[in-house]
């Protein structure tokens, strides 16, 4: 039912663990839907030098997760802005459909990191964060 | 070396036994006439053989052969028995069945209540997954044309007081059905002891093929039809009998309960027992459903912090197949209902496993599925991020 490519991520996930004093950190889904994502990003000079994360959740969760810091590493935050789920789904050569919300989260995380490193150093979010985990948001089917 | 690999889903699915598979063979090569043409030799011996496999399977049972209609397996036997006995008692539309009944029995019911205007009291099972008699003495009323309750659960296989059940319905004169899949094979059953009015049963869950299963009709109880056709088993089921099926049934009861098999029972049981200790020996592991009150080979804990399809996913690579109640192996956003029923908060059904034994495990296996399980948490707990 999954990609070799999420297989692979699943079962040697990239980047995974804490960063402690992360810049940012963005934590979306909640444990009654049964997927929570937590990523970690180190940021210097609005580049993200370091990320990890942690994630509850099926095979999907936790590939996207994986595909989604592999994505954003290296990158300044403006590019990791720019991460949709899509691309997301792209880089794993898909994912079944039930599994599409997962990849959403993943671009949540992603973007509530983000935006959590915006509000320490000030500067205003001009972003939309999505349903910001709220299960019932996106079409799980 | 080959790779180890533990099959302990046997409430999914069960290997066929090479006695079963051996009988039936020749229904299929040599002796493979239709049982209903009755006016040549080539049947009459098809129709015999399928009589005969008839009269077996209900010694095993406890019933009389014309009380046995064989099927196409439990969703099949559950359908009818649901729509036949609640069809056949017009005027009345009330049903009470368990709240942890197989979707082969609760989508019958929510059907009969969506379309033809029913309403369904749904049985609490409380914390260990066990219907309480009193329970259903309140729920009986006037109109009600049935009741449903399964002999033993297909997740966390809890066993129901069915005798008791079925005493209580009969005092208020209701007809009760049992869905029996789980249990057929598995429990002592002598259906007049048990005194059901119906019951369904599946071949595939006792090491038969997929295809064959039966429902028990006791005498004078009368449903409608759900397949119309031919006019097969005695008009009450059309559809070319499955001769090789009925004849493997008949051999693999034999088997299950028989000697052999009850003394697998009491093995299985021990290896049950054993896994149980184990998996709660680890942190944050609780057991779902009666320890007692349950069938022999099932086993179903919740593991904190981890989410259910992720440790299958990890455990299949670690050589052991297993199932879970969690959301994410359906379409659905809600956990397994029966996890739901015995007041898991939904977190902790998400990491549901259920591990079902039968005859081929052995102890290294258990060895083998703990050490599985214990390295799977400790992956899957360092990626959570939740913890105490």
């Amino acid at each position: 039912m999954y990609s070799e490519k999420v297989m692979d991520h699943f079962t040697n996930p990239r980047n995974v663990g804490k960063i402690e004093n992360a810049d940012g950190v963005g934590e979306v889904g909640n444990a009654k839907c049964g997927d929570i994502m937590k990523v970690y990003l180190k940021i210097d000079n609005d580049v993200i030098t370091d990320v990890k994360f942690q994630t509850f959740g099926c095979g999907a969760a936790i590939a996207t997760s994986s595909m989604a810091t592999e994505l954003i590493m290296g990158k300044p935050v403006s590019e990791a802005l720019k991460l949709t789920n899509k691309a997301v789904v792209e880089a794993l050569d898909g994912l079944p459909p039930v599994k599409l919300h997962c990849s959403v989260l993943a671009e949540e995380a992603v973007k509530t990191a983000v935006a959590d490193y915006y509000n320490k150093i000030g500067r205003e979010i001009d972003f939309d964060l999505g349903c910001g985990g709220c299960c019932d948001h996106c079409d799980h089917h | 070396m080959e790779r180890k690999y533990v099959y302990a889903d046997n409430a999914a699915t069960t290997r066929v036994l090479p006695q079963v598979l051996e009988v039936m063979t020749p229904y299929y090569l040599e002796e493979y006439g239709n049982a209903s043409s009755g006016f040549y030799s080539f049947g009459q011996r098809a129709r015999a053989a399928l009589e005969d496999a008839r009269a077996r399977c209900a010694k095993m049972l406890g019933c009389d052969a014309e009380e046995l209609f064989f099927t196409s397996g439990g969703t099949e036997s559950d359908n009818w028995a649901i729509l036949g006995a609640a069809r056949a008692r017009k005027g009345k539309k009330h049903i009470v069945s368990s709240s942890i009944e197989h979707p082969a029995v609760r989508n019958t019911l929510l059907k009969l209540q969506k379309e033809e205007g029913y309403e369904i009291t749904w049985l609490d099972v409380y914390e260990n997954g066990i219907v309480r008699v009193e329970d259903l003495e309140k729920a009986l009323r006037e109109d009600t044309a049935l009741v449903c309750v399964m002999f033993a659960n297909n997740e966390i296989g809890t066993i129901q007081p069915i005798r008791e059940l079925v005493e209580v319905a009969h005092a208020k004169k209701v007809p009760f059905f049992c869905d029996a899949v789980q249990a057929v094979g598995h429990v002592d059953i002598d259906l007049h002891e048990l005194g059901v009015d119906l019951l369904s049963l599946s071949g595939h869950k006792l090491h038969t093929p997929k295809g064959i299963g039966a429902l028990y009709i006791k005498k004078g109880m009368w449903i409608t039809n759900l397949i119309e056709g031919g006019g097969q088993e005695k008009r009450k089921r059309s559809g070319t009998e499955n001769v090789a099926g009925a004849v493997g049934l008949a051999v693999a009861l034999e088997f299950m309960c028989g000697e052999e098999g009850k003394r697998e029972r009491a093995r299985i049981l021990a290896l049950r027992e054993k896994l149980i200790d184990g998996l709660l020996e680890i942190d944050h592991v609780r057991l779902n459903g009666d320890r007692e009150r349950r069938l022999p080979g099932n086993v179903n804990v919740s593991c904190r912090f981890i989410e259910g399809e992720g440790l299958i996913m990890w455990l299949d690579i670690m050589g052991v197949a297993a199932s879970t109640g969690s959301a994410c192996s359906t379409a659905s956003l809600d956990p397994s209902h029966v996890l739901l029923a015995i007041g898991l908060p939904h977190e902790i059904a998400h990491g549901s496993l259920r591990l079902s034994l039968d005859v081929d495990n052995t102890e290294e296996d258990v060895e083998f599925i703990l050490d599985a399980v214990k390295k799977t948490l400790e992956k899957l707990r360092a990626m959570s991020p939740l913890s105490i």
